[in-house]
């Protein structure tokens, strides 16, 4: 029989993860890891944090298992896939060449969304690749001081603290009327609004970007209010789009994400893992696409798993984890785990919003469904587990909450 | 094995305590402890997780 071959496209993240777990399951035949990206895997987290911050040099962001000869993959850098081919079993790469596989990964997450409307000017950035953050540092090192970011979700939040570390006056820029306000209550926005307002920002809540101006270059953002703020460096982060051209007429279902079964299969012998991925979450009966960082290890992991057990006529595991993310802005560590909703009710459990240093749950239907943290991580930790394990309102609340030993 | 965290790089998110709360946990300090310096064998799968998990790779692992 010939070698069987397994093709992972992505080489990032969920890629890596899922290629790393290849080997270690013990699957012993070819892997080949594409990826559009000149570079080996690399985290991208740093990115909007120590890279633009200049607290860190590009090399640093390199993901430490992809880094070395030890993951016996081979690697296509530098091209990525075309098309996919499920009947004939190909992937079609952009250079014209064609990979054939038993079992196929696909791990190509988001690219960032671009502001509708608005052309190519200089010094109107998005960021998601190292590239992308590496031109915004050198605009701030190249004296930018007047800089906009669209859209204070995460990373505009992480921008916009760290444009302020490197001195410049930045506005921050936000059509809903409170950061986060698709997925959190509006009083815990108010406290990311405040913290950004305490470090110098100029936050604009409920204002949505008119025009982008200048020829050529920036000049300012129009807002829809009809004010114009000036800026020479503009970033963009207002959410991303997944990665699934490649995919288009191949027969996979796509729908904002490739759609999976509730194990990640999305078709057979063909697995998703990562930003890319739409699947049904069975702990919360939602068909969901998760865009965190240790969600893309949990699903790659769990994808190669499924991809081999594909391989072997085995069925496959469900795959529902609790989601769980990380922020840093300034001195603020925001931590989210679980899954809320604007209309959750939301009680402070530890700490308070007045301080920014607090640690709330999110209730719904009885039960607790996520916990948020500002500052407290190590809270947000224990009741994630406890969320793993299902946690009623009324438990958490008569004090069964997890304390935290004080300090020794 | 021997559990050595660098603190210079420890960002105090927790990863680690989600997977070894044996090993590790963050207090409300927001600084990290180390509760047993040298786990258990029993834990090694564990914590060699949580090494590889650290978004700062700030844990190593001795013998
Ligand atoms: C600036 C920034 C900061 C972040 N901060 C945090 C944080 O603090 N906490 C947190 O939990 N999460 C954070 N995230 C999110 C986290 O990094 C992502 O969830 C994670 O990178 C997803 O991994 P992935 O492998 O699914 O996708 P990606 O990392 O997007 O990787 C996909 C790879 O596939 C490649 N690709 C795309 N199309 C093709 C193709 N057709 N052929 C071949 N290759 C292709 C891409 O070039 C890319 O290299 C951050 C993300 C960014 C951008
Ligand atoms: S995972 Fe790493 S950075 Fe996070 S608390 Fe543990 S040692 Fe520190």
């Amino acid at each position: 029989m010939a070698e069987s071959h397994v093709v992972v496209v992505g080489a990032s993240l969920a890629g890596l993860q899922a290629a790393v777990t290849l080997r270690a399951e013990g699957f012993a035949e070819a892997v080949t890891v594409v990826g559009e990206e000149p570079h080996r895997p690399y985290d991208r987290p740093p990115l909007s944090k120590q890279v633009i911050a200049g607290d860190w040099d590009a090399d640093r962001v390199a993901l430490p298992a992809g880094a070395g000869a030890s993951l016996d993959v081979t690697w296509e850098l530098g091209t990525g896939a075309a098309g996919l081919d499920l009947a004939g079993r190909r992937v079609l790469l952009a250079d014209g060449r064609a990979l054939t596989f038993d079992g196929l990964v696909i791990a190509t997450g988001a690219h960032p969304r671009p502001l509708p409307g608005v052309g190519a000017l200089e010094g109107v950035h998005t960021l998601r690749t190292l590239e992308d953050a590496l031109a915004v540092r050198a605009a701030l090192d190249g004296g930018a001081r007047r800089v906009v970011v669209v859209g204070a979700g995460f990373i505009g939040a992480e921008v916009a603290a760290s444009c302020r570390q490197r001195g410049a006056e930045v506005t921050l820029v936000e059509p809903l009327p409170q950061p986060l306000a698709r997925v959190l209550p509006e009083q815990v926005g108010a406290v990311l609004a405040e913290v950004h307002r305490s470090h110098g920002v100029d936050v604009r809540l409920g204002v949505g970007v008119e025009a982008i101006e200048g020829l050529g270059r920036v000049q300012g953002v129009r807002l829809a209010d009809g004010t114009t703020v000036a800026a020479d460096l503009v970033v963009v982060g207002i959410g991303v789009v997944p990665a699934t051209g490649w995919l288009e007429g191949s027969g996979l279902t796509l729908d904002d994400g490739v759609v999976c079964d509730e194990t990640t299969l999305a078709a057979p012998g063909v697995v998703a893992a990562g930003d890319v991925a739409r699947w049904p979450n069975a702990r919360y009966g939602e068909v969901m696409r998760v865009e965190h960082w240790e969600h893309a290890i949990d699903m790659g992991t769990h994808a190669a798993r499924r991809l081999l057990a594909d391989l072997a006529g085995e069925p496959g595991e469900p795959f529902a984890p609790v989601p769980w993310f990380w922020s840093d802005q300034y001195d603020r560590k925001v931590q989210l785990a679980g899954r809320p909703r604007p209309t959750d009710r939301f009680e402070v459990v530890a700490g308070s919003l007045a301080e920014a240093r607090f640690c709330g749950l999110f209730g719904r239907d009885g039960q607790v469904v996520a916990a948020l943290g500002m500052n407290m991580p190590g809270r947000v930790v224990r009741y994630r587990r406890e969320l793993q394990d299902g946690l009623s309102w009324d438990d958490a609340l008569a004090g069964a909450a997890p304390a935290v030993p004080p300090t020794s | 094995m021997r559990v050595v965290v660098d603190y210079d790089l420890c960002e105090s998110n927790a990863v680690c305590m989600g997977i070894a709360p044996e090993v590790f946990e963050v207090r409300d300090d927001d600084f990290l402890y180390v509760l047993q310096d040298e786990p258990d064998e029993s834990l090694r799968e564990k914590v060699e997780q949580a090494a590889t998990r650290c978004p700062k790779q700030a844990i190593t692992i001795e013998g």
